[in-house]
């Protein structure tokens, strides 16, 4: 039933900082799950699990039945930052997974064409077409991360590993970014995991959200979405979501604190 | 139209501090064995002109010989550093305190160990141009994001295809930026060892010119090499701007 299994999984950096503590979760094939938290609470820690970048201190993670060590194929990974060469064109930038990709590379050397072509399609569906050629530097922030999601996917992984792709983005963006990732999460149904620490994307876009606590990082609330996909960017402003979120937020906590610091400095 | 203006640009500071130099000269009639105008200098060329060609020449090949060592020795070393840890940790003090030594100092060894002539004047080239390609290729391949190589890494790709695609791309511009340096160097260490222990070169030239009271021959000399320096300092930069213009962008 799992498709990706952590059981009991710890991890402890060299400097005997203990990131995360005791998280056991069951991620099915094809769904979209969120964990969110403050920062420093083990959420980007998970999903370096989960890739095979770092192995845990105690405990395991499983995909397919099979544990994890070392990176795994059929991986897309977005990160923060773009994190695109700036010394390939947006095109170059996107095909460089099927250059490396044990799965791929042999076929996409041989006949680049198909591969191309699935490029295309997919930069079309997130409104990157006519950019093949541009630069990284020609294109904004907002358009930069799209690129970023079209290399995490061209090569067809099973599992995309989202690390805050959208949180350096406006507001703006940001939303259209949301809908540009359930149009590609719609087209190719993978497993996906977004690390995230604003709710209303989460709400937005997944099906079960775990929240985390903080040092050492744990699985504190796990939540279910069920509102019907395609979901409308107006959803985001209808009682029912709002009430998610705010739930959510009073898990994560640190909210009557603040209050009660501020009480005396308003008029 | 924007190359253009800046190739003008170039061309007249330059003929603009030849004025200048021309003027002060007369001006203050500056006697020519103190300080030659730079026509004097091209004029005490003219007659010579085939044996300058011919020191010129000597000390061109030489020059590239030893600049040619030199990227060899400074990207393997410069790798070496820049990739592995202890290395650095065990290389980096003495490199740096390798190229403190004057190189001039070192002339008269290697003239004692190989003779006079082409071989001490390449190594002298060799030495002085070498540590600024070891600096730059170690840097630049120290400073590749981690995330970028993290990107291939993820996708199962192996050690060396991470490098080829992230590391040697990312650090060509350091690279790059290094050779222009060390070409200028180059011609430095040649015609340091020349003036001290040649028959041949530029450097040879002037010591010989100078020997005679013949100044505007030495400075005559001493414009020939900034020509090569300058031209070939353009060939990198036109390398430079072929290969990583995508560093540069304007």
């Amino acid at each position: 039933m799992a498709f990706i299994q952590l059981s009991n999984v710890s991890l402890r950096y060299e400097n005997g900082y203990l990131a995360v503590e005791g998280v056991s979760l069951s991620i099915a094939q094809g769904e979209f799950v969120g964990l969110v938290g403050p920062s420093g609470c083990g959420k980007s820690t998970l999903l370096r699990v989960i890739s095979g970048l770092r192995p845990p201190s105690s405990g395991e993670a499983t995909v397919h039945g099979q544990p994890v060590r070392g990176p795994i194929a059929s991986i897309g990974m977005a990160f923060q930052n773009p994190t695109l060469m700036p010394w390939r064109t947006v095109l170059q930038n996107i095909l460089l997974p099927l250059e490396v990709s044990p799965q791929h590379k042999w076929a996409f050397r041989r006949n680049p064409q198909p591969y191309l072509e699935a490029a295309r399609e997919l930069m079309a569906s997130v409104g990157l077409s006519g950019f093949e050629n541009a630069r990284v530097w020609e294109l904004s922030g907002g358009m930069q991360q799209r690129a970023s999601l079209c290399r995490a996917l061209i090569h067809q992984p099973e599992i995309l590993l989202l690390d805050e792709p959208f949180s350096a983005l406006d507001a703006f963006t940001r939303e259209e970014l949301w809908q540009a990732m359930q149009v590609l999460y719609l087209q190719r149904r993978p497993t996906v995991v977004l690390v995230t620490h604003d709710l209303r994307e989460a709400v937005y876009l997944c099906d079960t959200i775990h929240t985390m606590s903080s040092r050492p990082g744990r699985i504190a609330y796990t939540r279910r979405v069920e509102f019907p996909r395609p979901r409308p960017l107006e959803l985001t402003y209808q009682d029912d979501f709002a009430h998610i979120v705010r739930e959510l937020r009073e898990q994560i906590g640190g909210m009557r604190t603040q209050i009660s610091t501020l009480r005396g400095v308003g008029p | 139209m924007r190359r253009t203006q800046d190739t003008l640009a170039a061309v007249g500071a330059t003929l603009g501090l030849f004025v200048l130099w021309e003027l002060a000269v007369r001006l203050f009639k500056i006697p020519p064995f103190v300080l030659p105008a730079p026509s004097q200098a091209l004029e005490a060329l003219r007659p010579v002109w085939g044996a300058v060609l011919g020191h010129a020449w000597q000390t061109l090949w030489t020059t590239l010989v030893g600049f040619a060592l030199a990227v060899g020795a400074g990207v393997l070393l410069g790798a070496a550093v820049g990739t592995s840890r202890p290395l650095n940790l065990a290389l980096y003090p003495l490199l740096v305190g390798f190229n403190s030594v004057p190189k001039a100092a070192l002339v008269p060894v290697l003239v004692l160990w190989f003779g006079i002539g082409t071989v001490p004047a390449i190594l002298t080239a060799f030495l002085i141009s070498f540590f600024p390609i070891v600096v730059n290729v170690a840097t630049g391949l120290a400073s590749v994001p981690p995330e970028l190589r993290e990107v291939l890494k993820v996708l199962g790709s192996s050690r060396f295809e991470a490098f080829t695609r992230v590391s040697v791309p990312f650090s060509l511009p350091y690279f790059f930026a290094s050779l222009k340096v060390a070409i200028t160097l180059a011609f430095v260490g040649t015609v340091i060892s020349e003036i001290a222990a040649s028959q041949k070169g530029i450097g040879y030239m002037m010591t010989s010119a100078s020997s005679q009271f013949n100044v505007p021959l030495v400075f005559g000399g001493l414009l020939v090499i900034a020509a090569m320096g300058i031209a070939l300092y353009g060939v990198f930069a036109l390398l430079e701007r072929r290969l990583v213009g995508w560093a540069y962008r304007s």
